[in-house]
């Protein structure tokens, strides 16, 4: 079982190489000379080849490649073209904002998923299961960002309810402006919460060890709650560290309707003012946190199963 | 009647409902079960003995319909139970023991977890209830049951899991034990020390058993009686030693005859016997083991054979058997 | 429980059926999909998307021409979803937005199709050390989060249709890759394979006539799966102004000009959005009615 770890470990340290190799091949082929995006259109050629060989943009792209990863291993992700500040400080002074977004929207899918999953699995081709499945497959399938102008569009311009620019100051001022954002992102994710919840609660349930239970005579509730949840959980969870990675790659949506700071506004306005090294550390960062959360999912999942945590004892 | 017999299946009709129609699983199943003693529950598969089982736990599917019948364990028949009243039934006055011991216990709660959970009726405290489970585990032989309280299913081997599911399920001490092939996914000799510890189990807690096989080797070795089971109806019921000597039925005959060895030895699988099940969608008018059977003569196949008193056997649906057709 | 008790099954094999029989099993199954209310609903929702694409050019407005004495006006008899910033009208708009939406999702599905299934062709049938290399690819790719590469895409190519293609390419070809992978694999173990080597068939040949049998069906359930989600791809793009260029409509662009001046006007955020509803709520119903229809296992019915 420690095998298992070592692989699901060694899987994601690989697909982090990979993609750092992609997005080196990518900032490679973005078009225009770097060192004129630096220093601007009236650099004169001195400066200009002094900047190429200060950034090692004049070396062989595998010496280049080796150097990409030798400071991506100090942390160096190299400086905002335009301000001139390390990127990570910049990518991570942003990150808290999308964090508190994206707990917002764990906990907007969870809750409802978590509850419909139970209710329609229970009561399996009753009225509540058949109104969460046309649900969930009709929440999973709007985009975030039509969610957003909409509710953007009802509860702050309309009715009135939610301030509609800013991330805001003081807890329950931050909390309020959270709401719909957060339910711009979340609301798909109940659909795939309850999906799975009611997937796996109902394979658990022809089990025989709930049978084994029932013919002890154990109440219902008990056999759900005790017996059949905590195995039924588990694909959850690995659907539950999918859906964080997803939730903090679409918060540009979100961030840009309801104009709130963090990595994707930061990203969304690099792009638009072409300060390449912002995009590149962002989308790393991001897959990065994205690989670390999956990984955590699996392993969660794994720990959880006795079985596992038996071996690995051992 | 009730103080002589733990339980009692009356004329006990189910079916499921089919895209084809009404599938009749179980037609005028009669059961008697004495209080004390095991009773031996043998059909080759398909013949209903699962649905018998689950029928009697009030577990069946919800797909099966009870079109008639009564189960009287005392004084109460199970079947006019709300499903509350029945949970009050199970793991107290009965308890099963199911076949399958890989997949009978849930697998991420400790064996003492669940054990304690079962005893969820007793007013005891939860040190209390785990030795209670320790005396039970001592009783089926785990060795340091304290320890082992701790531990996971799969941490136990598949005889040591079924000498588990069996402490469990005599732990409140029931007046009848429903037993689904409790040792058909055992080997050998596991299957032998099983069924001797049941055995002597059942004489300490005198409680009856309802053993459901389609091994006859185990028949002839436990139980008092035996009743036979063909296509969902019950063909054959008598003491065990009666019923062996000289079955009445031609399918309890086949049944041996199939199988050399008989008493002596155990076999893996049911003897095999020509021909097929009959339709239980579309059943035929007559006997429904007309068209296996080797002595079938002019009225089985038009007639359905009536329950008469034969040879050493209490019951026999057979027309041979029936002084009135063979007249 | 399960079955009804320990009554007898009918022995159904998993195996490959007969191509025979095929297309009347398709027609009762099209049947059966058409009394799904839901897949019914889609087939409609899908039917109103095509029929406005075809619509296009049919009203009596111009959808890029500015108008700026006509600017913000409300839903009427002459515009019907109302005119947006520029004067342009809305409905118009929209009906040409159609059209980008579903050459785009259909085309790039397909063309992800394509490519996915002769990557996962190479890699079930390739020698063992490609099999795993690719797998490795088709796990990082999954390991970006979607709009985090669709950003770095753009970054490189700049906003554009092909853009919008390359995204999709390459987040929706790595499932159908999988798919056709693991239908080579289990073909490749088959034994009749061998036999047809023996015969001195070709390799292409055996593969194409083997495993694209065996994958048609899920890979089209996949397909109308994937449709609402490049919408949603092509229409996020374009809505952060990466996509289709202005002054080109497309119901991304047309939503962010509306949520630009979302303060002065509601219709043009109402216009840009309802289709995109309509479209991705309709292929994803029709997606999921083909499901249960024809891959019951895949999902959660009964």
């Amino acid at each position: 079982m420690a095998l298992y770890f070592l692989k699901r470990l060694l899987l994601s340290v690989l697909v982090v190489i990979l993609v750092v190799i992609a997005l080196f091949l990518l900032t490679y082929a973005i078009p225009g000379d770097p060192a004129r995006v630096a220093l601007g259109p009236r650099a004169n050629p001195e400066l200009i080849a002094e900047f190429r060989a200060r950034m090692g943009l004049d070396q062989s792209l595998a010496t280049q490649l080796y150097n990409f990863f030798v400071s991506l291993l100090q942390g160096d992700l190299g400086r905002d073209a335009i301000s001139g500040e390390p990127v990570l400080n910049t990518v991570l002074s942003q990150f808290p904002d999308t964090l508190y977004l994206v707990l917002g929207s764990v906990l907007v899918a969870l809750v409802p998923g978590v509850i419909l999953g139970i209710l329609s699995a229970r009561y399996r081709g009753g009225i509540i299961d058949r109104i969460s499945s046309v649900l969930s497959v009709s929440v999973m399938s709007v985009p975030a960002f039509v969610i957003a102008i909409y509710l953007l569009l009802v509860f702050s311009i309309q009715l009135g309810w939610f301030p509609a620019i800013g991330a805001g100051t003081g807890f329950w001022d931050r909390l309020h402006r959270l709401v719909l954002p957060s339910l711009a992102l979340g609301l798909a994710w109940i659909g795939y919460i309850a999906r799975i919840l009611r997937a796996s609660i109902l394979e658990e349930m022809n089990e025989g060890h709930v049978r084994t239970a029932r013919a002890f005579g154990l109440s219902e509730n008990r056999i759900m709650y005790d017996y059949v949840l905590r195995i039924a959980v588990l694909p959850m969870i690995t659907v539950l560290g999918i859906g964080i990675g997803q939730m903090l790659s679409s918060a540009v949506f979100a961030e840009v309707v309801f104009g709130r700071p963090g990595i994707g506004k930061l990203v969304y306005d690099a792009i638009i003012s072409r300060n390449y090294p912002i995009v590149t550390g962002t989308v790393l960062v991001t897959t990065i946190f994205f690989v670390v959360v999956n990984l955590g999912a699996d392993l969660l999942v794994a720990w959880l199963n006795p079985k596992v945590r038996h071996d690995l004892s051992r | 009647m009730s103080e002589k017999n733990a339980l009692e299946v009356r004329d006990l009709n189910v079916s499921y409902k089919v895209p084809g129609g009404k599938l009749r699983a179980l037609r005028q199943i009669d059961l008697i079960v004495p209080r004390g003693e095991i009773v031996g529950l043998v059909g080759e598969s398909g013949c209903g003995k699962t649905t018998l089982m689950q029928t009697i736990l009030g577990l069946q599917s919800s797909a099966a319909v009870i079109e008639s019948g009564q189960i009287m364990l005392g004084d109460t028949d199970l079947l006019t139970l709300g499903p509350k009243q029945m949970r009050g039934v199970l793991g107290d006055r009965m308890s099963a023991v199911f076949q399958d011991p890989m997949k009978s216990l849930n697998p991420v709660l400790t064996i003492g977890r669940q054990m304690t959970d079962i005893q969820f009726r007793s007013k005891a405290s939860q040190r209390e209830k785990r030795a209670r489970a320790v005396e039970m585990l001592e009783k089926v032989r785990i060795p340091d049951p304290e320890s082992r309280l701790d531990r996971y299913p799969f941490e136990f081997s598949g005889g040591m899991r079924q000498r588990v599911a069996i402490a469990m399920a005599l732990m409140a001490e029931p007046d009848v034990l429903v037993a689904d092939e409790p040792t058909t996914a055992l080997d050998a000799t596991l299957e032998l020390t099983t069924i001797d510890l049941l055995r002597e189990l059942q004489k300490e807690i005198g409680c009856a058993i309802i053993f459901i096989t389609h091994h006859l080797g185990v028949v002839a070795e436990l139980c008092q009686s035996v009743n036979i089971m063909y296509a969902g109806e019950m063909v054959e019921s008598g003491p065990t030693r009666a019923v062996f000597d000289a079955p009445q039925h031609p399918y309890t005959e086949l049944l041996f005859a199939c199988d050399p060895a008989q008493i002596a030895e155990r076999t893996r699988h049911l003897p095999t016997i020509g021909g097929e099940l009959p339709s239980l969608i579309n059943l035929p008018p007559g006997c429904v083991f007309e068209g296996r059977c080797p002595k079938a003569f002019a009225p089985c196949a038009d007639i359905h054979p009536r329950i008469v008193t034969s040879g050493g056997s209490d019951m026999v649906r057979c027309h041979l058997r029936d002084p009135e057709v063979t007249k | 429980m399960t079955s009804p008790a320990d009554s007898p099954t009918p022995g159904a094999a998993p195996k490959p059926d007969p191509a025979g029989d095929r297309p009347a099993k398709r027609r009762g199954a099209f049947g059966r999909l058409i009394s799904d209310p839901l897949g019914m609903l889609g087939v409609v929702l899908i039917a109103l998307t095509v029929l406005a694409a075809l619509c296009a050019g049919m009203t009596s407005w111009d959808p890029i021409a500015l108008n700026p004495l006509a600017r913000f006006q409300p839903a009427s008899s002459e515009h019907w979803l109302g005119t947006d910033n520029l004067g342009r009208d809305l409905f118009t708009r929209v009906l040409y937005g159609a059209r980008i939406a579903l050459t785009v999702s259909i085309g790039a599905t397909v063309i992800a199709m394509v490519i996915g299934v002769a990557a996962g062709l190479i890699a079930g049938y390739g020698p063992r050390w490609l099999d795993n290399v690719m797998l490795l690819i088709f796990d990082a790719m999954k390991s970006i989060p979607t709009v985090m590469l669709a950003l770095m895409l753009v970054t490189v190519t700049g906003p554009s249709l092909y853009a919008v293609l390359l995204v999709v390419v390459l987040v929706n070809a790595p499932a159908y890759a999988r798919m056709a992978r693991t239908q080579t694999l289990a073909i490749r173990r088959a034994e009749f394979i061998d036999a047809e080597q023996a015969l001195g068939a070709g390799q292409a040949r055996i593969m194409l006539r083997h495993v694209l049998p065996n994958i048609v069906g899920p890979i089209l359930i996949v397909a109308a799966m994937d449709i609402p989600v490049v919408v949603g791809i092509e229409a996020g793009l374009s809505f952060l102004g990466l996509g289709v260029r202005p002054p080109t409509p497309s119901w991304g662009s047309i939503l962010f000009d509306g949520f630009s001046y979302i303060r002065e006007s509601a219709w043009p955020v109402i216009a840009g959005g309802l289709p995109i509803v309509i479209t991705t709520l309709g292929f994803t119903f029709l997606g999921e009615a083909l499901r249960d229809t024809f891959d019951p296992k895949l999902g959660g019915g009964n």
